[in-house]
């Protein structure tokens, strides 16, 4: 049975291709033979965040249009064997994205024995963001401790409730899990920054990880190698325990509390 | 953090002002989810019309549509200001 897992947001900016890009990576490396498919027709991203953008011959519209096969566009991770990108076309035509044509894509994933096909949203609530989160029986709402990020937030949990196959057929529904990324502890120390608790009480619903405010995220993104292989990094090992959770292992929240600095350190900076 | 950001003037708790606007925006836009679009357009209209005879906040008018056992509820309540009473 092939899972799919819909990393979404509505607002734009937040880390979806981040998140994406370390999530398909962190299940890989669990053993899971995993694809990721970009689903920004016209904004292609997602394969310069996994590091195979000079590789890309097809991508997923040309799949859907018959002028590819899935195998053909299917680009193979450098790093890992069991790991797959589905770059997104960088044709302007807006519909060239169908329903048929992503569960024709879908079903042949499923076809080649996949475990998780994660889907990388665009942002916003039109065409792309739909059918991405369409077919999902799994999602990840990616959001900031920031107000517009916590309202968009709360839409997109709402349109997965209603607008998805499950939703409509009435054939269950589809797993939740909010995901806070950006989050600075000492900014919520002081007061200038939603706290964990604060998002989750809002939206009500609890994180399925918390991914702090960290430059190795940039470094990672320069790189082109998802910041989950960072193992040194906090925002990896962040992902690393959200990949885990969703496999359904329980781990304590970790990078939520202000790190303790010494007296000197507090009083002359550092 | 240096020395100075103590003695300087506490800034105001901004977290706590995002938290109570999200509160009261969140919990709205969840009221009127699911109905038909034309809800906070009618809200709106229906708002206008009432304010040309009474004076009422903005939030004053609710409109929920609920569904009950296969039968639609257009529910609509106006909360009307406490003064009103007091001028014959």
């Amino acid at each position: 049975m092939t899972e799919i897992l819909v990393v979404t947001s509505g607002k734009g900016g937040v880390g979806k291709t981040t998140t994406s890009a370390s999530l398909a990576t962190g299940l890989a490396q669990l053993g899971k033979k995993v694809a990721v498919i970009d689903f920004d027709v016209g904004l292609r991203n997602l394969d310069l965040i996994m590091g195979c953008e000079r590789r890309v011959v097809y991508d997923f519209v040309n799949v859907i249009q018959g002028e590819a096969t899935l195998k053909q566009a299917l680009i193979r991770d450098k790093r890992m064997d069991n790991l797959y990108v589905l770059a997104a076309s960088q044709t302007r035509d807006k519909d060239a994205l169908t329903q048929e044509g992503v569960e024709k894509v879908l079903k042949g994933l499923e076809e080649e024995k996949f475990d998780y096909v994660v889907c990388d949203s665009p942002a916003g609530i039109e065409k792309g963001a739909h059918l991405a989160m369409y077919f999902a029986d799994q999602a990840v709402v990616v959001v900031n401790p920031e107000v517009s990020s916590v309202r968009d937030s709360d839409r997109i949990l709402g349109l997965l409730a209603s607008k998805t196959r499950h939703a409509e057929s009435g054939s269950g529904e589809v797993r939740q899990h909010l995901l806070l990324s950006r989050y600075n502890p000492v900014r919520v120390a002081a007061g200038e920054m939603l706290s964990v608790k604060d998002v989750e009480e809002i939206l009500g619903i609890s994180v399925v990880g918390v991914i702090p405010e960290s430059e190795q995220v940039l470094a990672a993104s320069n790189a082109g190698v998802p910041v989950i292989l960072d193992n040194e990094s906090l925002a990896g090992q962040a992902y690393q325990d959200t990949v885990a959770r969703i496999l359904g292992e329980e781990r304590p929240l970790r990078f939520i509390d202000v790190q303790r600095k010494g007296l000197l350190k507090r009083m002359f900076g550092g | 953090m240096g020395i100075l950001d103590f003695l300087r003037a506490k800034p105001k708790n901004s977290a706590n002002v995002a938290r109570e606007r999200l509160r009261i925006i969140v919990a709205q836009e969840r009221s009127t989810r699911g109905g038909p679009d034309y809800l906070p357009l009618l809200r709106s209209e229906l708002l206008e019309v009432i304010r040309k005879y009474v004076h009422v906040e903005p939030d004053a008018v609710n409109v929920v549509l609920e569904s009950d056992s296969g039968h639609d509820v257009l529910e609509l309540s106006v909360a009307l200001p406490e003064t009103e009473h007091d001028n014959p």
